[in-house]
């Protein structure tokens, strides 16, 4: 078997799918094996796991692909978590259908807190959606419009009911929150590969290029900024019928960070390398449990020694390939609209086969 | 007018130790293009060692106040300059060539490292300074009484400011931190050693932080562990705010936000006080995203 068709067999959507069917089979293993508790306590982590994953790749969107420098995600997860809460506890509606509410109103949020700062370069984004973020955290906290209960939060978020069918114990809310994330990763496989994401990929390479090429870079880095809060806002609404208690204090600059180092060290635009940091991260806050009160110590540590040691992140995405032959036969008349070139390598393959 | 000037002088004295702890942001920013997330949690780490040398040399019975307050500032400066230095040869000197996102999740770690390094050394709970430090007789100005003990922080931060001013405009070596900071190839082409500039800056910014940290101890009577996280935003603000990388800005926006700040939470509302910063950080941006006296950092093209 050449490398070639190895890399065929293996490639992302199989992995993808045979993890995501392996991950099917945790609940059932963990009570097979007779794990205490059938496993409550390894579910519980589990699904903390993959809430962040949901988040951490909806923020990879805006910073994996966009490259924009957004440090402030928990903002618009906090949207989406409140107005759940809120539209479920004091209005009663069902869990599930306050999701695309959550996800629209995240959405629109991003959109204006974005507006005016979209043109601003790397580092002053950054400092920008962690003030974002405080000033969030600090008006749930002061009960804005007297909605989100202050410090104290929002608590009695029903249980999410699907098909007549209550989502009480933790492996069904397991299989809610992976189910989840198994879309999460199908829809946004699709869309680095779509027209829309290869866009985000020029313009984290070189704006000025891509605006040059036709690209409204403002107006695909506002659509990252929302598509990636409107997916926050839905992991929102899942965390809050998970966890069905929400306070200010779980929206603040720490989580923000966590999910930003999850992109970075995972590997920032690759899908695998999210989801490894998604484990790593969240996880080893749990291993290093056993260090008790030095657990953040040693998990700082472990996050600069991680930087320091693989700087590209653990599983950086792999350099785009076109197979430009096959491309030119398709489109003999030439580059319409249909076909664009895109990533670094986009000019010089072109070149190479002599496209016309 | 009397509120009004209470809260002015409150607010220089905050501000100008905001002042001294921007200097640090601003002046790594200015060489590295790296924010120094764990900048605040060396402000923290002055503060925590001031109390330590303080509770444990017993130096009031030596000498005055002021005196004591001299010499913890000096020796707490010393000694975080001295993990500033450290810092800088671990977490980023290996990531001075890659992604520079790599250097600011490492720093981010910096940061949660230290800050828990300080609670397990000292505890998670709020320690309390001594008091009788700093004089606590008032002056009498324009009718009002003003306490002593702002004069004197605001004062001791602007020397502190006026001497690294004088330090990077007009001796050599800061001629030399100056060339670093426009052009780190250039500068090299010129025999500076640019690794060497690097450390010096990060010997003196968290020198300043350090004694702004034991100022904040002196002035505030209460320190804990998180502080830093705080008071480092707000630093970095205030160094945004005058424009980054420049070194009188990161003075002038560090005195504006103390000001800023101190007349919001008495005239607004002190439960929004702290997103007063940030929503002047943002106003800003918005309006003059290089800051109120930066020009180097124009958007490239």
């Amino acid at each position: 078997m050449t490398a070639e068709s190895l890399k065929r067999r293996f490639s992302f959507p199989v992995c993808a799918g045979i993890f995501f069917a392996a991950m099917a089979l945790v609940p059932s293993a963990l009570s097979l094996a007779g794990v205490a508790g059938d496993g409550i306590a390894q579910l519980d982590m589990l699904n903390k796991i993959g809430i962040y994953a949901v988040l951490a790749l909806s923020l990879n969107i805006i910073l994996g692909h966009a490259g924009l420098f957004h440090m402030g995600h928990t903002a618009f997860f906090a949207v989406g978590a409140y107005a759940t809460a809120i539209l479920n506890t004091a209005h009663s509606w069902p869990v599930f259908a306050t999701m695309p509410v959550a996800g629209i109103l995240a959405a629109v949020f991003a959109l204006l807190v974005a507006l005016p700062i979209i043109h601003l370069r790397g580092d002053y984004l950054l400092v920008v959606t962690i003030g974002i973020v405080e000033i969030v955290r600090i008006a749930l906290e002061n009960n804005v419009f007297g909605l989100t209960g202050g410090a104290n939060g929002i608590y009695g978020i029903s249980r999410p009911v699907l098909f007549g069918l209550a989502l009480k114990t933790p492996p069904l809310q397991f299989y809610l929150i992976w189910g989840f994330a198994a879309v999460t990763v199908a829809l946004f496989y699709l869309l680095e590969h779509s027209r829309f994401g290869r866009a985000l990929n020029y313009i984290r390479y070189d704006d000025v290029a891509a605006s040059g090429c036709g690209i409204n870079v403002a107006r695909y880095k506002l659509a990252a900024f929302m598509l990636g809060a409107f997916w926050a806002g839905m992991a929102g609404t899942i965390y809050a019928a998970n966890i069905r208690t929400i306070e200010p204090s779980a929206f603040g600059f720490y989580e923000s960070v966590i999910l930003f180092a999850i992109v970075i060290l995972g590997g920032s635009g690759n899908i695998a390398g999210v989801l490894v940091g998604a484990f790593l991260l969240v996880g080893l806050q749990d291993v290093f449990r056993s260090f008790e009160s030095a657990r953040m110590l040693v998990f700082g540590a472990a996050m600069m020694l991680m930087m320091v040691f693989r700087p590209q992140g653990l599983l950086p995405p792999r350099r785009r390939h076109y197979d430009v032959d096959a491309l030119v036969d398709r489109y003999p008349s030439g580059l319409d609209e249909g076909f664009s070139l895109s990533g670094r390598n986009g000019k010089k393959r072109a070149g190479e086969t002599g496209a016309s | 007018m009397e509120e009004f000037l209470q809260q002015l002088t409150n607010g220089l004295a905050v501000g100008g130790i905001y002042a001294l702890i921007a200097l640090g942001y601003t002046m790594v920013y200015g060489i590295l293009r790296l924010i120094n997330f764990a900048h605040g949690d060396l402000f923290t780490l002055g503060a925590y060692i001031g109390f330590t040398l303080l509770v444990s040399l017993n130096l009031q019975g030596l000498m005055g106040g002021l005196a004591v307050a001299g010499v913890l500032v000096a020796m707490a400066m010393g000694l975080v300059a001295l993990a500033g230095y450290l810092l800088e040869r671990v977490a980023y000197r290996p990531l001075r060539r890659s992604n520079r996102l790599a250097a600011v999740v490492s720093a981010l770690g910096a940061s949660i490292f230290f800050s828990n390094a300080i609670m397990l050394v000292w505890g998670a709970r709020v320690k309390v300074y001594p008091g009788g430090i700093l004089p606590s007789a008032t002056i009498s100005f324009l009718g009002v009484d003003i306490m002593l003990t702002r004069v004197v922080l605001f004062g001791s931060s602007v020397a502190l400011m006026l001497l690294l001013y004088w330090f990077i405009n007009r001796t050599r070596v800061g001629t030399a931190i100056r060339a670093v900071a426009i052009d780190q190839d250039t500068a090299r082409l010129m025999g500076i050693n640019v690794d060497h500039i690097v450390s010096l800056v990060f010997l003196i910014g968290p020198a300043l932080g350090g004694a702004a940290g034991v100022m904040m101890g002196l002035y505030y009577g209460q320190i804990s562990y998180d502080m830093g996280f705080s008071f480092g935003l707000k630093a970095f603000t205030a160094a945004i705010l005058g424009g980054i990388g420049n070194i009188p800005g990161a003075m002038l926006g560090g005195i504006l936000l103390g000001v800023i700040e101190a007349m919001g939470a008495a005239y607004i509302s002190m439960a929004w006080k702290d997103a007063i910063a940030f929503a002047v950080l943002i106003l800003i941006l918005i309006v003059r995203p290089t800051g109120l006296l930066g020009e180097r950092v124009a958007d490239k093209l």
